[in-house]
């Protein structure tokens, strides 16, 4: 009876064991992710005569908010934030409607080729942009759209990506549902507007920070495609900011902390509907 | 086709709700789902298209709803010709088996979905969804999303959004399957009194004998693309067309036991397994006439007696379900006959050797060869 009593007793303990051990192991791995993002809050904080001095300073005893100052004006972040944000947004826009509906032919449409093409929209995903950025560039000239928000953004508004996962989220509406649709009257633009796409919202948030995320922190395109900074975007701006402050650390960090802002927001505010639709599917229900 | 098996039942086409004429259904991959299938429901009648899975009867109500299109033939919603018009123009409502609410709609919107689409005005949808929740107990629900809704309660939500369009057709595919036992045998006499209630007219597709027989004022039974028989339950019951359904309708289903025709001068008999058994004359008049030289006889449990017939046979399994027992038997040659006894027969057991008796006048003939009964 003692032997017994002490395995039930023994499983409860060891339990909790693991389940220290298990947290113990993922704080230590997040104090190693999130370190470099602390100490670029914590060198953004401090005044330049502070930051290059050894030991490195921890924690901020007098936090001066100068180098964000600094980092607005003397940088241009705010043109540059703007730019980004109208890029992002048409960028991401552009991606949730055109994979909304290629997801929506590829899952619900009956049409020749269909399997091939799809083919042919996943290959697309093994094609690194660096391959196909000279003809971009040629195109983006031919039709006058150097330098402008076209040229910015129209490369982008469709991705093979996009079709896939919400190919992927339209086959997990059951078939039924599309049937009853028919019979309340309801047609493949309506049904894709009032159900399919409603039912989807997970798997669209998650393309859409997914699309924001990638346009935000493009840097290659931009800078190939524009040539004043009325429309260079925040990541270019970044890096002159840290050529022309090159004595003053704190303020590129002040610089990063600000363009990496608007992205925290976004992860926060759409962090449930991100983990949603990266598993839908995954498991039964 | 014998004329039992055809679904004829109206000749001029009024009071007619659904017709199938001549319906065929071929896949691209060249399955043939569904035979040419001559089908009428009368209005306000209560079909039910009953098989085992695979038999094409989703298939017939999918063709009816305008869901698939027939290969050849013609698909009639009352006196209009429906092969080329559009699933929402036909004038029918579906109930499915998976219920197919719209997750992200409250109660209130699935219900209302069908008519928002045909733009009735905002007081008179809301008229409609009280009138159907009301009918169906649904008013306390009707804010709720179907994730909160029990599984009679998903089912009551998924009819009344079909009843809440007032169509010339229901078409109900397999609704039931999804809801455990109790619920339902209860949900099964809620529908028979919605169908009385409405006088509506219903295509029931159900691969369950006993929802079929209870629900059905008629049931179409399906094997393998066919129609095999349609009628009354009783009279399906009582004289099936053929082998199949004289198997697939009853439980436990009807025994059958292959025999070989006798004839003299005087009258038909069948040798079977250890016994000869003549035929009353009709019956043997018609074996004679059909000219079968093996015939199957089919018997339905509750008409085998043990009283020391002339029958020989060995009790193998006693299976008692406290208000009857079903008396498993073996024949000499292996054939199974089951028995079905009152709980309070002598109680026979297992290894017992006994003899079967079968009244003539419950005895059906078939043709070994084609399956057909042989008819008196």
């Amino acid at each position: 009876m003692r032997g017994e009593a002490g395995v039930t007793e023994g499983r409860p303990v060891r339990r909790r064991f693991a389940i220290v051990a298990r947290y113990a192991l993922l704080t230590v791995l997040a104090a190693i992710v999130l370190f470099p993002v602390y100490m670029a809050v914590v060198g953004s904080l401090l005044k330049t005569e502070q930051i290059t001095s050894r030991p490195p300073t921890m924690l901020p005893t007098h936090p001066t908010w100068d180098s964000y100052s600094t980092a607005w004006s003397a940088g241009h972040l705010a043109t540059y934030l703007r730019n980004s944000a109208i890029v992002a947004v048409i960028i991401t826009c552009g991606q949730v409607v055109t994979a909304i509906l290629a997801g929506y032919a590829f899952a619900f449409l009956e049409f020749p080729f269909r399997r091939t093409l799809f083919v042919v929209f996943i290959a697309t995903l093994m094609v690194p942009f660096e391959v196909t950025i000279i003809t971009n560039l040629n195109t983006i000239v031919s039709l006058h759209w150097y330098n402008t928000y076209a040229g910015l953004t129209v490369p982008f508004l469709a991705t093979g990506f996009g079709a896939f996962l919400l190919r992927q989220a339209f086959l997990g509406i059951p078939r039924d549902l599309q049937d009853a649709a028919a019979l309340d009257g309801y047609g493949h633009l309506r049904f894709m507007t009032r159900v399919a796409v409603p039912l989807a919202r997970p798997a669209i948030a998650a393309l859409a920070v997914f699309g924001f995320l990638s346009a935000w922190n493009q840097y290659l395109w931009p800078l190939l495609i524009t040539k004043n900074d009325q429309l260079r975007t925040v990541q270019i701006g970044l890096r002159q900011l840290r050529a022309t402050s090159i004595e003053q650390v704190n303020v590129t960090l002040a610089g990063v902390v600000l363009a990496a802002l608007p992205l925290v927001v976004l992860l926060v505010v759409f962090q449930k509907q991100l983990v949603r639709g990266l598993t839908a599917g995954a498991v039964k229900g | 086709m014998t004329e039992a098996a055809r679904g004829d039942v109206d000749v001029d086409g009024a009071g007619i709700a659904v017709s199938l004429r001549e319906v065929t259904k071929t896949y691209d991959n060249g399955v043939m789902a569904l035979g040419p299938i001559d089908l009428q429901v009368r209005k306000g009648e209560l079909v039910s298209l009953l098989g085992p899975s695979g038999c094409g009867k989703s298939t017939a109500l999918r063709i009816i709803a305008g869901l698939e299109a027939p290969t050849s033939g013609t698909v009639r919603i009352g006196s209009r010709v429906v092969n080329d018009v559009e699933a929402k123009d036909r004038d029918v409502s579906m109930v499915f088996q998976t219920y197919a609410l719209y997750p992200h709609m409250s109660v209130q919107r699935n219900i209302e979905f069908p008519l928002k689409s045909r733009g009735m005005p905002r007081d008179e949808r809301a008229t409609r969804v009280r009138e159907a929740a009301r009918g169906l107990g649904l008013e306390g629900l009707l804010d709720r999303k179907p994730a909160q809704l029990s599984g009679g309660q998903r089912q009551r939500v998924a009819l009344a959004r079909a009843i809440v369009r007032r169509p010339a057709a229901f078409l109900m595919d397999e609704p039931l399957s999804n809801l455990d036992a109790k619920l339902r045998v209860q949900t099964r006499a809620e529908l028979i009194e919605l169908h009385r209630r409405l006088a509506a007219t219903v295509v029931y597709v159900t691969h369950d004998q006993v929802e079929a027989m209870t629900m059905g004022d008629r049931i179409a039974i399906l094997d393998r693309g066919v129609l095999q028989q349609i009628g009354p339950p009783q009279a399906v019951y009582d004289e099936p067309a053929n082998l199949f359904v004289a198997q697939f309708i009853g439980s436990p289903s009807m025994n059958t036991i292959g025999a070989r025709v006798v004839a003299d001068s005087e009258a038909v008999a069948v040798e079977l397994p250890g016994a000869r058994i003549m035929l009353p004359a009709p019956t043997g008049a018609a074996v004679a006439r059909a000219g079968a030289d093996d015939v199957v006889l089919g018997v339905r449990p509750e008409h085998v007696r043990i009283d020391g017939g002339q029958l020989p046979a060995t009790v193998s399994v006693v299976e008692s379900l406290g208000h009857e027992r079903h008396v498993v038997c073996r024949l000499d040659d292996g054939t199974m006959v089951i028995v079905r006894e009152a709980a309070d027969a002598s109680p026979a057991r297992a290894g017992d050797a006994v003899g079967l008796s079968v009244p003539s006048e419950h005895l059906h003939v078939f043709d070994a060869g084609s399956g057909r009964r042989v008819a008196v």
